[in-house]
């Protein structure tokens, strides 16, 4: 039959539905960004965890206890993904006290999260799905922290039921999560700026201070990360974590994971982070002079500008960086009046 | 639960006008913009409001 001939009597009310249709067709549904951890411009090798480190774009791993662990880019993956996000506990921990925890929060901007309507009666259901694997199995939790306005605080657990598996679990997150009406006033609203507007965050090992959550409930309890069924991850070194195919979306399903291009993805994660980018100018005449540096994306804010290695430069004294001029696309470098000028540097405006 | 260990922090002049600070951040040099949604902007002003950072004049 020519597609021409097909109307609206051909084809059944129920027919079409949610999931047949937005893998091929609904795009930018996503909002989380490289949630196949597949851009890692720091590099990917294991690092250790500090109070914030990053590996894959965007995923940043907290630690506060008297463990250690490692994270790296990892290529275990579940079938259609190639890379994931992989925590190795390197130093145990099996008394966490009362203010430590471990965890991995991403920082959605508040500027794209505008269209849940957080703060009015439409306050829109969200939906996050990921896939997990550990050796460690039991109940784990993530939370979800809207700062902007009234600070509220969501937690909700999941299970990993098999040792070292790949699986997928998908959460719902309705505004009125335990029968809270906190996200539907109007203290629930997100600003609309360039902060952060929901904070996800994977949690792996919490102390008392943050387990006092109720799972699928909003509280107004800002420390209720987590529950007090959640395992402590960080009880042995032969304890690992990965994540992957994480995203976040509008509604109460988890459609496929959509898949962007690499391309789009680094360009999505330089609006908070580039690095190494390089820059120079020979100074023939001898006289003062100043390098703007481009940007290759307009980021969230003025960056905080890194260098690497030395500058490439004839003057006596190093030259000045001003990283604020440059309106989130440039910054400049002043040379005096070396002859050469340039170097290698990183920009960071991680929320 | 951010907690950035700065250890120096000095403003950087340009055109005459407090442009950014150089700081030292997690043993890093760094400069950092007078940007109030810069976080390490914010970190260094949590610390001098705390009374355990000072941020020296520009050279």
């Amino acid at each position: 039959m020519p597609i021409s001939t097909i109307n609206t009597n051909s084809i059944a009310d129920d027919a079409v539905t949610v999931p047949k249709v937005t893998d091929q067709v609904l795009t930018h549904r996503n909002l989380i960004i490289n949630g196949a951890m597949q851009v890692a411009q720091r590099g990917t090798g294991s690092v250790p965890v500090g109070n914030g480190t990053f590996i894959v774009d965007r995923f940043k791993a907290y630690k506060d206890n008297d463990g250690a662990y490692t994270i790296e880019q990892s290529t275990d993956a579940p079938n259609g993904f190639t890379t994931s996000l992989k925590g190795q506990v390197t130093i145990a921990d099996t008394s966490i006290a009362a203010g430590q925890y471990v965890y991995w929060p991403y920082y959605i901007e508040a500027k794209d999260l505008q269209h849940l309507s957080y703060g009015t009666s439409s306050a829109k259901t969200i939906t996050l799905s990921f896939w997990v694997k550990s050796n460690k199995t039991g109940v784990y939790t993530i939370s979800v922290y809207k700062q902007d306005s009234t600070s509220y605080m969501f937690t909700h657990e999941y299970t990993i039921s098999s040792t070292n598996t790949w699986e997928k679990k998908t959460i719902t997150i309705s505004p009125t999560a335990g029968n809270t009406s906190f996200i539907t006033s109007s203290g629930g609203a997100i600003a609309n700026d360039n902060g952060a507007g929901l904070i996800i965050s994977w949690n792996l090992s919490f102390g008392s201070t943050f387990t006092g959550g109720t799972s699928n409930s909003w509280s107004s309890n800002t420390s209720d990360y987590s529950t007090t069924n959640a395992v402590n991850w960080m009880d042995s070194t032969s304890n690992n974590f990965y994540l992957t195919g994480v995203q976040l979306e509008v509604g109460d399903t988890a459609t496929p994971f959509e898949h962007r291009s690499y391309g789009e993805e680094l360009a999505l994660c330089q609006r908070y982070y580039v690095n190494s980018i390089s820059a120079s100018i020979y100074n023939q005449g001898n006289v003062n002079h100043i390098l703007r540096v481009a940007l290759p994306v307009e980021m969230r804010v003025n960056p905080t500008i890194t260098r690497t290695g030395s500058f490439w430069s004839g003057a006596e004294n190093a030259p000045d960086i001003y990283p604020q001029y440059g309106n989130k696309k440039a910054f400049l470098i002043s040379g005096g009046t070396s002859t050469f000028l340039g170097g290698s540097f990183l920009s960071d405006a991680e929320l | 639960m951010e907690n950035m260990n700065i250890t120096s922090a000095q403003y950087v002049t340009f055109n005459e006008s407090n442009s950014g600070i150089k700081a030292t951040i997690d043993g890093v040099e760094m400069h950092v913009p007078l940007d109030p949604a810069n976080r390490h902007y914010t970190e260094i002003l949590r610390q001098v409001d705390a009374g355990t950072l000072t941020i020296e004049d520009a050279e």
